[in-house]
């Protein structure tokens, strides 16, 4: 039985891994830049419900609503700011202006609040289900993360395939110059994938603080580089392989904590990463691209 | 005097400006003008210095992104530690046992590097970078849990406790898990970091410049194209690859050596430290040694300079690498460079006259 509850606890830090790696995938696949702020934003998202549930006193949905807006508009902002003029300079260029994106937001974050750490109430009210006899024990944040997680998944898709605005971003992420001659605006494509990225940094951000309470100005780096691992395990860019990429991560890095070692189940998870891009490079469902010569 | 060709001059200059930051920095001490918290800082500045130029072969001489600097340091570091630990005894002289100690970190942080770089380089761009990241943080945690001791009848090796490694009543525990080494003789000091520094130097500026240097700058420049004109591609790049790490290592070791303990912790060898190390190279221009080098003194020097702001430091810390990128990438920027550059105004004027 402790099997089933491990991997169900794993599946739920799963969804979380992989709500943050669909919008670390999406920024990748539109503008090819690895958004190391991604983590921050999930951390200042976070801070926005907590003011809003501790100090302020709004209902739950009310501060997960204003969460998603303030990140949303963060992240269009840092977008705008930092990332868009750097839009034809070298790569790493645009790397080192994210990882100065991810230092200032932990110290805005610090300055504002505080090292101490906060401890974050659940914004879940459900009861637990009991199952077998009382032997496993389902917490309502487990079913929420994962409900949560699938319903993204399948709308973000969804948007995808049937929206313009998704063909939009498909256009840009194929070609960018050609989406431009075709009279699409690529400029407020990128803008679009920044804003449903960072909102779904925010959910993720409060689910995650859900169920490990402890937040501090450096809560989102962490799972922030998870993320990306799971997004390149699944193969970056694509949308069900950062939703394989994390649920597979979360269950590794639980079980590997509960069967192996606490201290090194982060060693396992990456252990795991390199095995599957050693024999298949590109990621468990990212395409291969031809080499032109 | 024989003219001395433009890299031989151009290398000179280097090493010129280190010798001559040394002297400064000397007739500072010895005049006793600095403060004790920059006199702290002077060995680390080494340490910095010497993981700037040998990123930059991997990043701008080789091309390839690696986010797990890091990992080899920490390896460099702790071999080194553990055989100055044993030898304490030994060898009495600290120069001597220093030189031995950097070699071992130096060969371990190599054969690491080569073992890493066989799977890792057949990998490419952001898949490599994820994956050396990996690798640096697989190290620092394995390096976290070992339990290592030596007792009359030789080394013991534990992942649990000091206690499962049965040693005899006269063994000492070297490593203790997360609390690391401590006890270890602190022989560097920052003439040991400046010739560090200068060895480093000169390795990666001969590398560089001789015919496997063009090679490896080849492959970075157009892999196929290296390829078809018969240059070895795995060869040269896991050649790059290990003398990095390797360089990497002899930073470790010093780093380790200026500590009397030394434990593994994210803000040393984790990730964060292997992205400030890229920061230095990127910001420094990438693939120029001079310029990564001079980064990482301002880089560091920094946040000390503007300890007066206390809590703002760091956020100044990252606006100023914010803007630093946005003012050299920009378009816009390099427009506005272009128009009102000193030497361009200079120009005009001159034309004007005539």
């Amino acid at each position: 039985m402790s099997f089933v509850s491990y991997l169900l606890n794993g599946i739920s830090l799963g969804s979380v891994y992989a709500i943050i790696a669909l919008g670390y995938t999406m920024v990748y696949g539109i503008a090819k830049m690895l958004n190391f702020a991604h983590g921050d934003v999930i951390m200042i998202g976070s801070y926005v419900a907590f003011v809003a549930i501790n100090s302020m006193g709004l209902p739950i949905p009310v501060a997960i609503l204003l969460s998603v807006a303030a990140c949303t508009l963060l992240g269009v902002t840092i977008e705008r700011v930092a990332y868009k003029p750097l839009r034809h300079a070298s790569k790493l260029a645009v790397l080192i202006t994210a990882i100065g994106a991810s230092y200032f937001l932990q110290n805005v974050a610090l300055l504002i609040f505080g090292a101490n750490t906060k401890s974050f109430s659940s914004v879940v009210k459900m009861q637990p289900i009991q199952l077998a006899g009382g032997q496993l024990n389902i917490t309502g944040e487990t079913i929420v993360t994962v409900a949560a997680c699938i319903v993204i998944m399948i709308c973000l898709m969804a948007f995808m395939k049937y929206s313009k605005a998704g063909h939009a971003m498909l256009a840009v992420s194929e070609d960018g110059g050609a989406a431009q001659l075709m009279g699409i605006n690529v400029n407020g494509t990128i803008a679009l994938t920044f804003a449903i990225g960072s909102a779904l940094a925010a959910i993720a951000g409060v689910l995650l603080c859900s169920a490990y309470p402890s937040l501090t100005p450096y809560t989102g780096a962490m799972p922030g580089i998870k993320a990306f691992v799971a997004a390149v395990f699944g193969g970056i860019g694509s949308i069900p392989g950062a939703f394989i990429g994390g649920i597979l991560l979360g269950v590794i890095e639980i079980l590997g904590k509960a069967y192996i070692s606490s201290q090194l189940a982060d060693a396992i998870v990456f252990a795991v990463l390199i095995i599957v891009l050693v024999v298949k490079p590109t990621g468990l469902l990212g395409k291969q691209i031809q080499e032109k010569v | 005097m024989k003219k001395l060709s433009k890299t031989t001059k151009s290398s000179l200059i280097t090493y010129g400006i280190v010798v001559f930051a040394y002297i400064f920095c000397e007739i500072f001490m010895r005049t006793g003008h600095m403060s004790s918290l920059l006199k702290g800082i002077l060995v680390p500045l080494c340490v910095y210095v010497v993981l700037a130029v040998s990123l930059n072969l991997t990043v701008g001489i080789l091309g390839e992104l690696s986010l797990g600097h890091a990992g080899f340091m920490c390896v460099g570091a702790f071999a080194s530690a553990v055989f100055s630990k044993c030898m304490m005894e030994t060898i009495t002289v600290p120069t001597l046992r220093f030189a031995l100690a950097l070699l071992v970190g130096v060969v371990c942080a190599g054969v690491c590097g080569v073992l890493i770089g066989i799977p890792v380089l057949r990998l490419r761009g952001d898949y490599l970078a994820i994956v050396t990241l990996a690798f640096g943080e697989i190290i620092k945690n394995l390096v976290n849990v070992i339990y290592l001791g030596v007792d009359s009848n030789g080394f013991h090796v534990s992942m649990k406790d000091a206690m499962s490694l049965q040693m005899e009543p006269d063994g000492l525990v070297i490593i203790k898990g997360a609390q690391g080494i401590t006890g270890a003789p602190t022989d560097s000091n920052f003439t040991i970091g400046v010739v560090l520094v200068l060895i480093t130097l000169v390795v990666v500026t001969n590398l560089v410049h001789s015919r496997t240097g063009r090679a490896i700058m080849a492959i970075r420049d157009n892999r196929i194209a290296a390829e078809s004109i018969g240059i070895n591609i795995t060869k040269y790049k896991i050649l790059a690859f290990s003398i990095s790490a390797a360089l990497a290592g002899a930073a470790g070791v010093l780093y380790a050596h200026n500590l009397s303990t030394l434990t593994a912790l994210p803000k040393n060898f984790g990730y964060n430290m292997s992205i400030m190390i890229l920061v230095f190279v990127v910001l420094g221009g990438i693939g120029s040694i001079r310029g990564s080098m001079i980064a990482a003194v301002v880089l560091t020097l920094l946040p000390e300079l503007l300890r007066s702001l206390n809590e703002y430091r760091m956020l100044i810390y990252a606006v100023v690498l914010i803007a630093t990128m946005i003012f050299t990438w920009s378009p816009s920027a390099i427009g506005f460079r272009e128009r009102y550059s000193p030497a361009k105004l200079f120009h005009k004027r001159e034309k004007g006259v005539q």
